[in-house]
């Protein structure tokens, strides 16, 4: 059965997403995702879908889910890469996946997720988006 | 009976031109030699075929109604006003019931030939002014899709900095342009904050306010920052009274200070150099 690959970065955890997800498929990653950050504690997870060009609501549930129950997990979630066509297909169903945190490539996900690791360190942050 | 009626008109097409063009002269709107070839050639085609058809058989009539279509679409690309082109047919119908008049004598007939022949030019008529309308709203749409072409330019102002200045109304269908080129020209550049400025939108109602908070959204689910910048006293004070939320949202006053803080989240400073003394 087709499954999507997670690899394991040190403390984060790397998802890209090379085919278009279909309900079933995405309802694996999601498990296995979850199951994965649980065995390893990562403390982030980054999902690249520069390589999606089509996403639905169930879709873009999976991603709001992901985030959430990564969260309750006490990992970060930022999604990298969103196609233009995505992110506005995204907006106009209304949903802006609040809680998700956005990069333009990996690169900058990866950096995104260093800066959140190390504030908090510190201290227990409120969620702000202008804090990079 | 029939037959009568068409035969008729059939052998007096010349003289039927010329009243035609009379009439038209009459009522102002027959000006120009080009009509001249048009109408000899829709007289001959629509006599023709009036002798061809036997009973209600409209077969014969497409090739006419195909070429008053084409004139009064290209009349309407040519800025003839709506009723010089409803004049055209009309003042047609007229001069075949002038012939008529004159040639029929029996007053049940020529009732039943003028009803004939008004059904089939009201028809006409009702088609010419269709292929009017279309002629004009192909133009508009054309000048629509160039306008909206030429005003989205998306600016590079620094290196991970776009601002795209926006200049007349917002609509449903120019928002998404928008949007799109916004969004396409992150990607292109790898840019993390856009500037969109609206300092050039004469008012904003709800609808334009969702667009531009759908807009922000979408760059924000990219990774990318958005400012809106050019906030007029009226559009703010519009905003308010509308009752709409852009808390979320950073707003500037002016294009000057979201560069400011666009400068500010990048970490980047403008300094003034210090004047080299000799």
């Amino acid at each position: 059965m087709e499954r999507i690959p997670i690899l394991k970065m040190g403390d984060f955890l790397l998802v890209t997403i090379q085919v278009d997800l279909y309900d079933q498929l995405a309802e694996n990653l999601e498990s296995d995702l979850i199951n994965t950050i649980s065995k390893h504690s990562s403390k982030g997870v980054l999902i690249d879908i520069s390589a999606v060009s089509i996403i639905d609501s169930f879709m873009g549930r999976i991603l709001g889910n992901i985030a959430v129950m990564s969260k309750i997990l006490d990992a970060q979630t930022v999604v990298v890469g969103m196609q233009p066509a995505v992110a506005i297909t995204l907006v106009e169903l209304g949903l802006s996946l609040n809680g998700v945190l956005s990069a333009l490539n990996v690169e900058r996900g990866m950096d995104l997720l260093r800066s959140r690791m190390h504030t908090s360190d510190n201290e227990e942050l409120e969620y702000d988006d202008d804090n990079e | 009976m029939q037959n009568n009626l068409l035969g008729v008109l059939k052998e007096h097409e010349n003289k039927l031109l010329a009243i035609w063009s009379q009439i038209l002269l009459e009522s102002g709107s027959g000006d120009g030699a080009m009509e001249e070839e048009e109408s000899k050639e829709f007289a001959s085609l629509f006599l023709n075929a009036l002798a061809k058809s036997d009973d209600n058989d409209t077969h014969e009539f497409e090739k006419v109604q195909d070429l008053i279509v084409g004139i009064s679409s290209s009349r309407g690309k040519r800025g003839f006003s709506p009723r010089e082109n409803a004049q055209y047919l009309i003042s047609f119908k007229e001069a075949c019931s002038k012939i008529l008049s004159e040639l029929i004598t029996d007053p049940a007939t020529l009732y039943d030939a003028n009803l004939k022949l008004n059904a089939i030019l009201d028809d006409m008529t009702i088609m010419t002014f269709e292929a009017f309308m279309r002629g004009r709203e192909d133009i508009i749409s054309r000048q629509v899709d160039e306008i909206s072409e030429i005003s989205t330019p998306v600016i590079t102002v620094w290196e991970g900095i776009v601002a795209l200045p926006i200049i007349g109304t917002l609509d449903s269908s120019r928002t998404q342009v928008v949007m799109e080129s916004l969004l396409q020209q992150i990607v292109d550049t790898g840019s993390s904050i856009a500037i969109l400025d609206i300092s050039g939108v004469p008012a904003v109602d709800s609808l334009v306010a969702q667009h531009l908070i759908k807009t922000v959204s979408a760059t924000r689910l990219m990774g990318a920052e958005c400012i809106i910048s050019g906030i007029r006293p009226e559009i703010a004070q519009t905003v308010v009274h509308l009752g709409i939320d852009l808390s979320g949202i950073t707003t500037k006053a002016s294009l000057a200070s979201a560069l400011q803080t666009a400068f500010d989240m990048l970490q980047l400073a403008v300094v003034k150099r210090k004047k080299i003394v000799e």
